[in-house]
């Protein structure tokens, strides 16, 4: 098997606030393939982000890696100092659409000037003369679907659509081989949404691009991801391919099957099999897991998901439960899906 | 769901219209030419008692501007507004403050729509002093308790001392939903009130708003643009398209058989968590972005986009609704073929 595009190891990235450490992504390990897209999906501060962020080793202050690898091609950028991260990593290699991004770009300057800002920072191995970005340019603006007059434009003068695709082209036309896409339909309009992402999945396939595609939705994780990673409280919870997590096993992990559960269903012919009172026609009833994620400046011992869990017992608040392995390509954290003996006693 | 039926409606309003006022370049202020932007255009709806109605669209579609008028937040250019068959549109501070004790809102972002330096105690007792509700501290502790207890915030005491930075975002939304219900209103107009919510607990604060609305007889105007969650909290839909109403009727007909083009496009659009879809891309059956207000097409607005359409759309008035099924209407000329 060839050597992933990215293997990450035990990824720990810290947050040393005032109040203490706020262990935002704790041990996290992960890998994607050449042309693969991974989804990673979990609540609002569950540490997505925050290793997205790690990856560039861009993490908002206080933030800090503590620890892990992070290999890209085989080789170690953890380390690197910023300016080879900047010359050889950043953009050239991995980009990333910023979650909100369309709503940041600067307001005085056009979209050409936005690209070659880009383009000054990063493109440093290999310097580009002007013909060169300005052809690159026209040629990414084309891919993402806008007119070459957009160049000429201010952000206020576009719509939302258009600024999330001049987002995107800015983040692909350095030509990096993986693109973290953090929330990129969030705060779009439905119709907007799924034209962005059409998008997304095409350019994919167009450039072999890699994805680190990061989302709360599950839903929108079905559409693109080929594989999912749920995070919970600086965590993975579990890991499987697009079939293992919506297929009709379903998800091993509670806190996964619990976020299905609270996903809403829109057509009836996507209602799984147990769904609603015998006879009806109606969705199931919309489940919603109680509590709220623990506290990160202090996580509990055991399972992090143990007090919002209905099955969890007495060895699940006491000892955090390992990535198991179910099947090939599927892993869970939970004792109750790997049938572990003590837990089924208790 | 089926929708609570009676024969008359507690809100209504009828041929509604609100234009905003374009800003005006120096030489059109000589010529004295008004540019305007028509945001809301010959709305005709009715909310009933009991009822939650979900007004669904995308946004600049006016369905936030529909709701501040129904709060009289925002004066119609034209048009009525009739609360149990009573005209309710004439103007005045005194009257504005009776509506409020009928109709209350929920606002979306229960992060600014709580006073920060309010303790809770204060966020609900003040509208209870505004409309001098209560006597005395005591009686008004009994209200708030009742309020508090409807909306789940139980112990109340362990809440009522606290700030709002003290709260996570479901429970400022359940403190929000408790000062809309505190004066007992007849109607509650909820804009997005799930929005920010996580996903994992949004269904959370849909269940307690639904006990209170069935508990209390609520009418409740749902403005949203998930179409999703309408469906599993609304008994009807109405959808909206640059400032008209395109389809309303039960929401399941609407989602199971959508009538009108634009409903059909925005139903496709939603993602499902069902696996299989990643080698493919979704079919959208809409053209384009969303045009501006400023510059809305003529004959059938939704042409532009719409890949049913014919010359006659563009060349023909604007169609008006036309029943589509039981309780069922949707305004497009080619309702009977498509």
């Amino acid at each position: 098997m060839p050597a992933p595009l990215l293997a990450v190891r035990d990824l720990q990235l810290h947050y040393f606030t005032s109040k203490g450490v706020v262990h935002a992504v704790d041990g996290v390990s992960f890998e994607i393939a050449a042309g693969e897209t991974l989804g990673l999906v979990g609540e609002s501060g569950c540490g997505k982000t925050s290793c997205a962020t790690a990856l560039l080793n861009i993490p908002a202050p206080p933030g800090r890696i503590a620890g892990g690898s992070i290999l890209l091609d085989g080789a170690e950028i953890i380390g690197m100092s910023d300016r080879e991260l900047r010359r050889s990593v950043r953009w050239s290699r991995i980009s990333m659409v910023f979650q909100g991004a369309m709503n940041s770009l600067t307001p005085v300057y056009t979209v050409r000037a936005l690209m070659a800002e880009t383009c000054r920072e990063h493109a440093g191995r290999e310097r580009l003369d002007n013909a060169r970005i300005e052809q690159l340019m026209r040629q990414y603006i084309g891919l993402v679907g806008l007119p070459a007059h957009v160049l000429d434009r201010y952000p206020h003068e576009l719509s939302g659509g258009m600024k999330q695709r001049v987002v995107i082209a800015i983040a692909l036309f350095l030509e990096p081989r993986l693109v973290i896409m953090d929330e990129p339909t969030t705060a779009l309009d439905v119709v907007v949404q799924a034209q962005i992402l059409n998008l997304i999945k095409e350019l994919r396939l167009r450039l072999k691009l890699s994805y680190l595609f990061i989302t709360h939705d599950l839903a929108t994780e079905a559409e693109v991801a080929d594989r999912i990673m749920v995070m919970y409280a600086g965590k993975a919870a579990e890991t499987g391919t697009n079939e293992q997590i919506f297929g009709e096993r379903g998800p091993s992990h509670p806190y996964t099957r619990m976020l299905l559960d609270a996903t809403p269903r829109l057509h009836a012919s996507t209602y799984s099999a147990d769904s609603g009172p015998a006879g009806s026609h109606g969705p199931r009833e919309l489940t919603f897991i109680p509590g709220a994620p623990p506290d990160l400046l202090d996580p509990p011992r055991g399972c992090r998901f143990a007090a919002r869990c209905p099955f969890a017992k007495q060895k699940c608040r006491s000892e955090e439960p390992p990535m198991a392995v179910l099947e090939d390509g599927h892993h869970t954290a939970c004792w109750k899906a790997v049938k572990d003996a003590e837990y089924e006693r208790s | 769901m089926s929708a609570p039926e009676s024969a008359v409606p507690v809100l209504e309003l009828a041929h509604v219209k609100k234009d905003f006022p374009l800003r005006r370049r120096l030489e059109e202020v000589v010529r004295g030419s008004h540019g305007s932007v028509r945001a809301v255009d010959d709305v005709s709806i009715q909310l009933r008692r009991g009822e939650i109605l979900g007004l669904v669209g995308e946004s600049g579609c006016g369905k936030t501007t529909l709701g501040r008028i129904v709060m009289r937040l925002t004066a119609p250019t034209s048009g009525r507004m009739l609360m149990d068959g009573q005209e309710v549109m004439q103007t005045g501070e005194e009257t504005q403050i009776a509506w409020r004790r009928s109709v209350q809102m929920i606002f979306q972002d229960p992060y600014a729509s709580l006073n920060p330096r309010f303790r809770i105690w204060d966020v609900l007792e003040e509208p209870l002093l505004i409309h001098r509700v209560g006597a005395s501290r005591a009686e008004r502790a009994q209200v708030i308790e009742t309020v508090m207890e409807k909306v789940k915030m139980v112990p109340v005491r362990d809440y009522l001392d606290r700030y709002p930075h003290m709260l996570s975002g479901g429970q400022r939304q359940r403190i929000a939903t408790a000062r809309a219900l505190i004066l007992s209103p007849r109607v509650i107009v909820a804009d997005e009130p799930v929005s920010m919510i996580d996903l994992s607990t949004r269904a959370e604060i849909l269940h307690m708003m639904k006990a209170v609305q069935q508990e209390m007889e609520l009418s409740l105007l749902y403005i949203t643009h998930d179409i999703s969650t309408a469906r599993y909290f609304a008994h009807r839909i109405a959808v909206m398209y640059l400032g008209r109403i395109v389809e309303i009727g039960p929401a399941d007909q609407v989602i199971e058989t959508p009538r009108h083009p634009y409903t059909r496009a925005l139903i496709q659009a939603v993602c499902e968590p069902v696996p299989g879809r990643v080698q493919r891309l979704k079919e959208l059956p809409i053209r384009g972005e969303i045009p501006s207000a400023a510059a809305i097409p003529r004959g059938c607005r939704f042409h532009p986009r719409c890949v049913f359409a014919r010359p006659e759309c563009a060349d023909l008035t604007e169609p008006e609704l036309e029943p589509a099924g039981p309780d069922h209407f949707a305004a497009c000329r080619r309702l009977k073929e498509i």
